[in-house]
């Protein structure tokens, strides 16, 4: 008897021991907190970090480190022959987490589907205004209240959503975080007990990770999701540990106190790869950072006189000084990772004499102008005054005088739209979706004339292509039409082209299974820790 | 002593009215619009713009609105966070206690060294002693917080991985928050270990911050020390024959001390200012980290209510300072 109790507590012990020494935790330095955890309301790559990539699926997801979709929620889908009419089959048996504060009853189905998408579409909604101040930002920056016609659930696993007009970029629009499905009974419940709110503080999906807690600004944990419809994660619990200090961020990932980090000061980055502890990845990033001038004003209705300022960019000082070559000098306004971008296209040579000559037979002379440069760091433009004054010395050279402006950040967006604006604007721009709709017709087509198209550039060639192309329906067909729009941008020059900054990921050695995306999220399924 | 009271009271008074015309100034003189601002709300029609314009009383006369925001003030309205929703005040509670554990050891740090240095300092005047002291106090009270932060870590946690790097205890203790200092909540936690997490992660940040405070305190005990050690009742108690340590420890010091705690108290402020850079290097989720993050996510209502909640504390405080002394000697309440 005594034997077997001894075995019984043995084997007790073990079974704990098994558990402690077995859990794997996965800790993330974060670079901030987020605005709230419902990635419908927001539209900050940190926010969806904390809540799309970990709580939430969707209908499509895009294929781990490429910008193209594949099947999520829904397992299957068709379009109608006008292309007006999806009609997505939703994956059986797809378990929602369990958590402390709720337990759901049913697995996913077409209601959580259309509530998902519905309260940010219809402004008599319940929940469309659930939070003050909500305003569905990305939903809307789509364009995708004028775009749907009718969300309808033809049965429990089938949703079909119709299209007032062809919107070839609408997939890959549905894989964006915004279009997160969340869980309508658990909505019901925080209604019924007034309690809405929770909604975007206490999040509750079909993702690899559940929430278990977050402390304003300090840190968010989340453990696996036992059932998750693609199998459970490798790591046992997942925590954002949240650091805003780049130089922090990294001696905490060199102590071994987290795994992963986003964001290095460039400074940092070589001796990160002297580290034997650590390893980085790099690669290019999904944006473009540009000088646009106004091509509604003199002598910037030009094209001559655009090119020769381009001819005068010295590109390559500029990504040396400003990202200590962490970046590469820009030919095309879409950057090389994503698809339809044209390697034939050959990018202005720095050739400070020529512009000059450019400029003269122009009968422009004496030119003095303003460039605006951006109070903050980007991705893609890390030290815009910099960058500007590199600009200065480069046009002081062909006798064209600059005058560096710069205003608030959000003051600096707004007044940057105006068609009247003087000058050249820095500014630059990171993809959402991986589709070159959403660069070249956002920043550069008419219809962005006054808003995203800072160049107040309205080409009918160009628009034309890109509208052709977002109506097309094969891939092929697009990136023609894509390939002849980067022709005639280059021919036109409404921008000077600076950069394609380098995402650069450092982490711990024994991290394994972690893939970059295109898209600079990070995401941590897959992920494991190995010993 | 009264009197003295109230005379404090008055001018603080309207020391406060004056914070609170900034601080409600604030929204409406940054650029953009304070509707827009206020609201967190970029995209709005006309008519959204006139409603909410109107729930925040935009359409009042400028001297309703602020008398409003005032009365608000009193009652303990400091407005609504942008960003979570939740009162800027009940926030400000929820991490008030992080600050004020990282700030009394600070002080703790910064009394307990400064004062012995500042008196072996005046005691062995004009010596390499001295000089050491002094120089190296000038060189603490010259010091930039930030960068000071980051060596510490880069060497004590980075290169010799004695400390963790930030944060206030590892992310393995996971327990609730009862009192909201740690080192109390650790304790209570009863997990092996938590204390000893919550007080390492509190050596780095502590020496930031008390830094300044040290050095100022140990200059200020010097001087007063100096000028204490020169007066007749001194000289007579040597004269007795009295030792060194009766003389310095039990006659001086305790006469020294009066101008010193004015110093400490005054720190406090110091201590405000430098918490917003030490929790912002050390992750520490405190009030000072709430100021920077709010600054970054653009939540005008916390930046407004938080600085006129710290503002108002300080001035507390040196109104605590200022009684306190003037129960200390009676001749400042003339």
């Amino acid at each position: 008897m005594k034997k077997l109790t001894t075995l019984f507590a043995a084997t007790a012990l073990a079974t704990l021991m098994a558990g402690s020494a077995w859990s794997k935790t996965f800790v993330y330095c974060s670079e901030g907190s987020p605005e709230g955890f419902d990635p419908g309301l927001y539209t900050a790559g940190t926010t969806f970090d904390a809540s799309a990539h970990t709580v939430y699926n969707r209908l499509l997801e895009f294929k781990k480190g490429t910008t193209e979709t594949e099947a999520g929620l829904a397992e299957s889908w068709t379009i109608s022959d006008d292309g007006l009419e999806y009609t997505f089959k939703l994956r059986p048996g797809v378990k929602f987490q369990t958590t402390e504060f709720f337990t759901p009853t049913r697995d996913l189905n077409a209601d959580d589907v259309i509530f998902s998408l519905e309260r940010q579409w219809k402004s008599d909604h319940p929940w469309h205004g659930y939070v003050s101040g909500a305003s569905w930002e990305y939903f809307s920056g789509m364009g995708m209240p004028d775009l749907i016609e009718s969300l309808e659930k033809v049965d429990d696993m089938t949703v079909k959503i119709k299209l007032k007009r062809r919107e070839a970029p609408f997939l890959a629009n549905l894989a964006m975080p915004f279009a997160s499905i969340m869980s309508k009974e658990y909505a019901d419940k925080l209604e019924a007990d007034g309690k809405m709110n929770q909604l975007n503080q206490m999040p509750l999906g079909t993702g690899p990770f559940a929430f278990v807690g977050y402390q304003q600004d300090a840190v968010i944990r989340y453990k696996a999701h036992p059932d998750y419809w693609a199998g459970k994660q490798k790591i046992d619990d997942l925590v954002f540990s949240i650091t805003t200090d780049a130089a922090v961020r990294y001696q905490k990932l060199k102590a071994g106190e987290c795994h992963l980090m986003p964001y290095p000061n460039a400074a940092d980055v070589e001796s990160m790869k002297a580290d034997p502890e650590l390893k980085v990845m790099e690669q290019a990033g999904l944006n473009v950072a540009y000088l646009a001038y106004n091509t509604t004003q003199a002598p910037f209705d030009k094209v001559e006189v655009r090119k020769a300022l381009n001819k005068a960019i010295n590109k390559q000082a500029i990504v040396d000084a400003v990202f200590q070559g962490q970046a590469t000098p820009a030919t095309n306004p879409i950057p090389p990772t994503m698809w339809s971008y044209n390697d034939n296209i050959e990018d202005d040579t720095y050739e400070p004499e020529v512009a000059k000559k450019m400029l003269e037979d122009a009968g422009v002379t004496d030119l003095s102008m303003k460039v605006w440069a951006m109070p903050v760091a980007r991705p893609y433009m890390l030290n815009a005054r910099r960058a500007a004054e590199l600009i200065q010395a480069d046009f002081a050279k062909i006798g064209v005088d600059v005058e560096i402006v710069s205003y608030e950040w959000a003051e600096y967006l707004e007044r940057s739209k105006a068609k009247d604006r003087d000058g050249a604007v820095i500014l630059g721009w990171t993809g959402d979706n991986g589709d070159p709709d959403n660069f070249l017709d956002t920043l550069l087509g008419c219809d962005a004339v006054g808003g995203n198209n800072r160049a107040q550039w309205c080409n009918q060639e160009f628009d034309d292509l890109v509208t052709k192309a977002k109506e097309a329906s094969s891939v092929e067909e697009r990136t023609k039409l894509y390939e002849e729009a980067q022709v005639v941008f280059k021919r036109e020059a409404p921008w000077a082209t600076l950069d394609h900054s380098l995402s650069i990921v450092p982490m711990r050695k024994n991290v394994e299974g972690f893939v970059q995306s295109p898209l600079g999220d990070f995401a941590f399924d897959g992920v494991d820790i190995v010993e | 002593m009264i009197r003295f009271f109230l005379g404090r009271l008055a001018v603080l008074i309207p020391t406060f009215i004056g914070v609170s015309i900034i601080a409600f100034s604030f929204i409406r003189l940054l650029p953009g619009d304070p509707v827009a601002l206020l609201s967190g709300e970029r995209v709005m029609s006309p008519e959204r713009h006139a409603e909410i314009s109107h729930q925040l009383g935009f359409d009042r006369p400028i001297v309703v609105q602020y008398l409003d925001y005032l009365w608000g003030v009193v009652r303990g309205d400091f407005g609504v966070s942008i960003v979570t929703k939740k009162p800027v005040i009940d926030q400000f509670f929820e991490l008030f206690p992080a600050t004020v554990e990282l700030s009394l050891c600070a002080i703790i740090f910064a009394v307990v060294l400064g004062i012995p240095a500042g008196v072996i300092a005046a005691i062995k005047r004009g010596s390499i002693i001295d000089q050491l002291i002094m120089g190296t106090a000038l060189v603490g009270f010259s010091m930039p917080i930030f960068w000071w932060g980051l060596l510490l870590i880069i060497v004590v946690s980075g290169i010799l991985q004695w400390t963790p790097v930030s944060g206030r205890i590892s992310l393995m203790f996971f327990f609730p928050s009862v009192t909201g200092f740690m080192l109390i909540d650790s304790l209570l936690s009863g997990q092996e270990g938590a204390f000893q997490s919550a007080f390492n992660h509190l050596i780095l940040p502590t020496i930031v911050l008390g830094t300044i405070p040290l050095a100022v305190i140990a200059r200020q005990t010097r001087s007063a020390m100096l000028e204490v050690l020169s007066e007749d009742y001194v000289r007579t108690a040597r004269a007795k024959g009295l030792s060194t340590f009766r003389v310095v420890g039990i006659h001086a010091l305790r006469n020294a001390m009066i101008p010193v705690v004015t110093t400490i108290g005054l720190q406090v402020g110091v201590m405000l200012a430098g918490a917003i850079l030490t929790e912002t290097i050390f992750s520490w989720p405190g009030i000072g980290k709430w100021m920077v993050d709010s600054v970054f996510r653009r939540d005008y209502a916390v930046i407004q209510g938080g600085l006129l909640i710290i503002a108002g504390l300080i001035m507390l405080v040196n109104l605590a300072v200022d009684l306190m002394y003037g129960l200390l000697n009676p001749r400042i309440r003339h």
